[in-house]
């Protein structure tokens, strides 16, 4: 079988534009006939849900939180990258362009990219027309910052709240078309099976939380926008809810899964500190502009942090990678931290978790403070109060967040961090038009494996999944419908219905049945460990046949003991969660699969037998320029098929940061 | 941080659906480390109550980092519980010592019915800013970012006001079970902006309605609100908002 990607012909920086004027539209009459249903509100959903409601389609919107306001975009901090070039400092189009398909280390599809960065400006314009209070210069013009991976400043921010004044902005353009009754929401529902008529996409079967009823919805289209699936790690930086069955359940209805293991690992995360740990937490990648990173030289080292003189100190990224030192992307610098604690040298009481550390930092904006304000005689303490003053403005969001739960305060001691998986870079196979290899099922933002290729750069999810949801779905999706004006909306009496909610009503049934021993969070808990000691930051063979057998292990005792309490026709988190970690464990199992087959490193995925001499990772274009695309075949069952990668403007190289 | 280890009693409020009453029951809890979040505290026992064959106890939360606004627990007498400017997510342990009882609640407020133990219903929100919380912009038709500049000053209010997590302290908090900080936060957010001036009358009458419509009740500035929203939101918002609302009332007349 062949997978057809659709990217238009013609020049790379041409295709969309001509991709646009030759589009298939449907007329305003018949938009008003045409049933779509969006799964997910977070910023690739609501934007969605919101231009085409504003297109005159008819729109069903679905979460699984109370409020479309609460999906997990909301959490996203630091900001939103666009090729505005607002700064004069050499940013284009191409530049971003460029930046994301060598960031995502040559493992992603061009044309999509070059579109994404295409889009990016538009972006913002139609966001600050929306109300979006981002953060502003002293003329009243937008500011940017810099983030990893690239040499200009074009990330957009409002303070480390990005996501959640982005989502707000997205959030209230849906609840217009509510409004205006273009879209009907529905919150505290969850979808749990794709309806399939002749072969394509027809509506879903959702549940509602409240009272588990089943319920049936057609759409001449199906969205799916359900966010990406790091919590298979069980600990992460998602949100608790964040899950990976709507993209699962498509996987099984024939939408093949791309890049699985492709997942990112973010290097400044507070460290687990026990065994109750739910979550855990991100301190921004900014803070690597001013914080340094490092473990004590000499192994086990009991003594403060403060306490260990500068000699004693090893700063490991500035030691091997002096070029980039502390700034490395993001996977270079996870491996270095995992490889020192590894080796002994971790710190704090779990020694799992390197310094991050501030101090120099705050002596170094105390100097220039007081060298400002022309106090040449400033003591020591005055210098570090002024170099505090400086810090706290820049990151004092994050300093309290981080003493909040730590009960440490990092301007005295430093940070202890550790890596954490963050975001997935696999999702849903789409082609140029965001479709799945399922006709009239799409998937937009982090549910689906685009753009980022093998690692994400930083400030670029929220692009993406505004771009597909504002710019990119409104013209695919009309290229597809044009030919449908003429399907009648089915009635959700048709056979296919039926037997739709009859699978999904015996898989509940039987999971309430089962009564064992054994709560559903410690299942999740063990699928996570074995995630994380085999197929997390570093990978190998032997791990990973391992993982698959622990896997299958698992999931046959998950289905012979699992205990879920309470009823099914009642709000019930516990059967809610149930459902997701079935599906995490069939996941983790592929993800694995996936890791196995790509025998080379690349971006977040390293294979400790594809390393050069000094540990660092090794792609191998050769074997591997492709996306690994998996199509469901049975249980525990799944056949590879390849969509060859081919790089027509940046030329792949191997990535160096000494 | 010394790290401690505390058994404590919990009264929580229990409540199978919102048609049936709800009552308190007392849980005892053991091994609490002061490192725990209040809700992973509440993971511990939950987990130990499915072990025993018993109800859980159901309550809402997602991103755990006092971002979603999803968290909603009344404890101790306070929204959010004993820490300012704080969630109940990222409430810690510490905060609390060997020994001893807390009492946790629901948010109660007509507007909120509870839908199961700590769980509300907070749809409310969703229909006030349906009522007019937005800026009528359709995708497509924007011009350049840059073509309008904001005053500094303004932008920082209005994102100021735009950073409310819609969590409903606010309407907990007050006696009258007001939403007026909710409401006025985003009222506020756009009145600060050019962007909101061509809807800035309709949004705040119609914004209002919905509010009164949903059975909030009325303001009588005793400021519990600002006191208990995790998110620091001014009740100067509230005095914004009684201006736009007399302004439009005025010329609407
Ligand atoms: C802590 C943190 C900080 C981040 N910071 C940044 C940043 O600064 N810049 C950046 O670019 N990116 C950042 N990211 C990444 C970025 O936030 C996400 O990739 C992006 O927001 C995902 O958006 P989405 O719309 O695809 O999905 P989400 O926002 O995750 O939304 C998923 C939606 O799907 C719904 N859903 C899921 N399953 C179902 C189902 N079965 N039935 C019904 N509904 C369902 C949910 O209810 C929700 O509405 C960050 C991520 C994290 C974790
Ligand atoms: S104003 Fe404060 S308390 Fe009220 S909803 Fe907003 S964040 Fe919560
Ligand atoms: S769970 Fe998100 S704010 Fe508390």
């Amino acid at each position: 079988m062949d997978l057809k990607s659709k990217i238009p012909d013609g020049p790379m920086h041409e295709k969309w534009t001509d991709y646009k004027g030759h589009v298939k539209l449907v007329n305003p009459a018949n938009k008003r006939k045409l049933e779509i249903i969006v799964v997910g509100t977070g910023l690739a959903g609501a934007s969605a849900a919101a231009a085409l409601g504003e297109l005159g389609y008819k729109v069903k919107t679905f979460c699984f939180q109370d409020s479309p306001r609460r999906a997990h975009s909301i959490a996203a901090q630091g900001g939103i990258n666009a090729a505005k070039n607002y700064q004069n400092d050499g940013d284009s189009v191409f530049r971003l362009f460029y930046d994301t398909v060598k960031g995502g280390d040559y493992r992603a599809r061009e044309a999509n990219v070059h579109r994404l960065a295409e889009v990016s400006a538009a972006i913002i314009d139609h966001c600050v027309a929306q109300g979006v209070p981002f953060a502003r210069e002293y003329g009243g013009l937008l500011s940017n910052r810099s983030f990893g991976g690239t040499q200009v400043q074009r990330t957009f921010y409002a303070a480390g709240q990005t996501g959640q004044q982005l989502l707000l902005g997205a959030y209230s353009a849906l609840e217009r078309q509510v409004a205006l009754g273009n879209v009907t929401q529905y919150s505290r529902h969850e979808m749990l099976d794709v309806v399939m008529i002749d072969g394509k996409a027809r509506g879903i079967i959702a549940r509602d939380l409240v009272n588990g009823k089943l319920e049936r919805h057609f759409g001449h289209a199906v969205l799916l926008c359900t966010g990406g699936y790091g919590n298979v790690f069980y600990l992460s930086t998602n949100a608790m809810g964040s899950n990976v069955t709507a993209a699962w359940k498509a996987h099984k209805k024939g939408a093949f899964f791309g890049n699985p293991c492709f997942t990112q690992i973010h290097p400044t995360c507070i460290p687990v500190s026990g065994d109750h740990q739910s979550k855990l937490t991100l301190m921004s990648e900014s803070l690597r502009n001013d914080g340094r990173i490092w473990v004590p030289k000499q192994k086990d080292d009991s003594r403060k942090a403060i306490d260990i003189p500068e000699a004693e100190r090893d700063y490991y990224l500035e030691r091997r990678y002096p070029a980039f030192g502390n700034l490395v992307p993001r996977d270079v610098a996870s491996r270095a931290a995992k490889e020192r604690c590894d080796e002994g040298y971790g710190v704090g009481t779990t020694k799992m978790a390197v310094y991050l550390d501030f101090a120099d930092a705050i002596k170094r904006y105390g100097k220039i403070e007081v060298g400002k304000q022309g106090l040449d005689n400033a003591n020591e303490a005055a210098i570090i109060r002024m170099g505090k003053a400086v810090v706290e403005e820049k990151y004092g969001n994050l300093f309290e967040m981080y003493e909040k739960i730590t009960g440490e305060n990092p301007y005295e001691m430093p940070m202890r961090i550790y890596p954490a998986v963050h975001y997935t870079m696999g999702g849903l196979w789409v082609d140029y038009e965001l479709q799945t290899t399922v006709p009239g099922l799409y998937a937009l933002g982090e549910a689906n494996f685009s753009d980022h290729g093998a690692n994400r750069l930083g400030a670029s999810a929220l692009m993406q999944g505004l771009a597909d949801g504002y710019f990119v779905i409104p013209y695919t999706l009309g290229n597809y419908l044009a030919d449908d004006i003429r399907t009648a909306s089915i009635p959700t009496n048709h056979p296919a219905f039926d037997e739709a909610e009859v699978k999904v009503q015996q898989r509940i049934e039987i999971l309430m049945s089962i009564q064992g021993k054994q709560t559903v969070e410690s299942f999740h808990k063990r699928l996570g460990k074995i995630m994380w000691d085999k197929c997390g930051m570093a990978r190998n063979e032997k791990g990973l046949k391992e993982a698959i057998e622990e896997i299958r292990q698992l999931r046959r005792e998950f289905w012979s003991d699992v205990k879920i309490p309470g009823k099914i026709s009642e709000m019930n988190p516990e059967l809610d969660k149930a459902g997701r970690v079935a599906d995490f464990i069939e996941l983790g199992e592929l993800m694995c699969i996936d890791a196995l087959n790509r025998n080379e490193s690349c971006g977040g995925h390293f294979r400790e037998e594809s390393q050069t001499e000094e540990g660092e990772a090794k792609r191998d274009d050769e074997n591997f320029s492709y996306v690994s695309s998996w199509a469901y075949r049975g249980e525990s069952n799944w056949e590879l098929i390849k969509e060859p990668l081919n790089f027509e403007i940046v030329k792949p190289t191997q990535r160096s940061y000494k | 941080m010394e790290h401690y280890n505390m058994n404590l009693t919990l009264k929580v409020w229990k409540q199978s659906n919102s048609r049936e009453p709800g009552a308190f029951e007392t849980y005892p809890v053991q091994n609490i480390s002061s490192e725990m979040s209040f809700l992973e505290m509440f993971d511990v026992l939950n987990e130990q109550l499915i072990r025993d064959g018993k109800d859980p106890i159901a309550f809402d939360h997602d991103c755990r980092e006092g971002i979603c606004g999803t968290c909603s627990m009344y404890i101790n007498g306070k929204a959010h519980g004993p820490w300012e400017k704080n969630t109940t997510c990222q409430l810690h342990m510490r905060a609390f010592k060997d020994g001893d009882t807390i009492v946790v609640e629901p948010w109660r407020a007509a507007a909120f019915p509870v839908i199961k133990d700590l769980m509300v219903d907070r749809s409310a929100f969703d229909r006030i800013m349906q009522a007019g919380g937005y800026i009528s912009v359709n995708t497509g038709n924007a011009v350049d970012a840059n073509s309008l500049p904001i005053d500094k000053k303004d932008a920082d209010l209005s994102f100021m006001a735009a950073s409310c997590i819609g969590c409903g302290a606010c309407v907990a908090a007050c006696k009258n079970s007001s939403a007026m900080l909710f409401v006025s936060a985003k009222v506020s957010q756009l009145a600060l902006l050019p962007q909101g001036e061509p809807e800035r009358e309709s949004r705040v009458l119609n914004m209002v309605a919905q509010m009164d419509k949903e059975g909030f009740g009325n303001c009588t500035n005793t400021y519990a609100c600002e006191a208990e929203c995790p998110k620091g939101i001014s009740v100067s918002n509230i005095a914004r908002m009684n201006r736009e609302y007399l302004k439009a009332g005025l010329s609407a007349d």
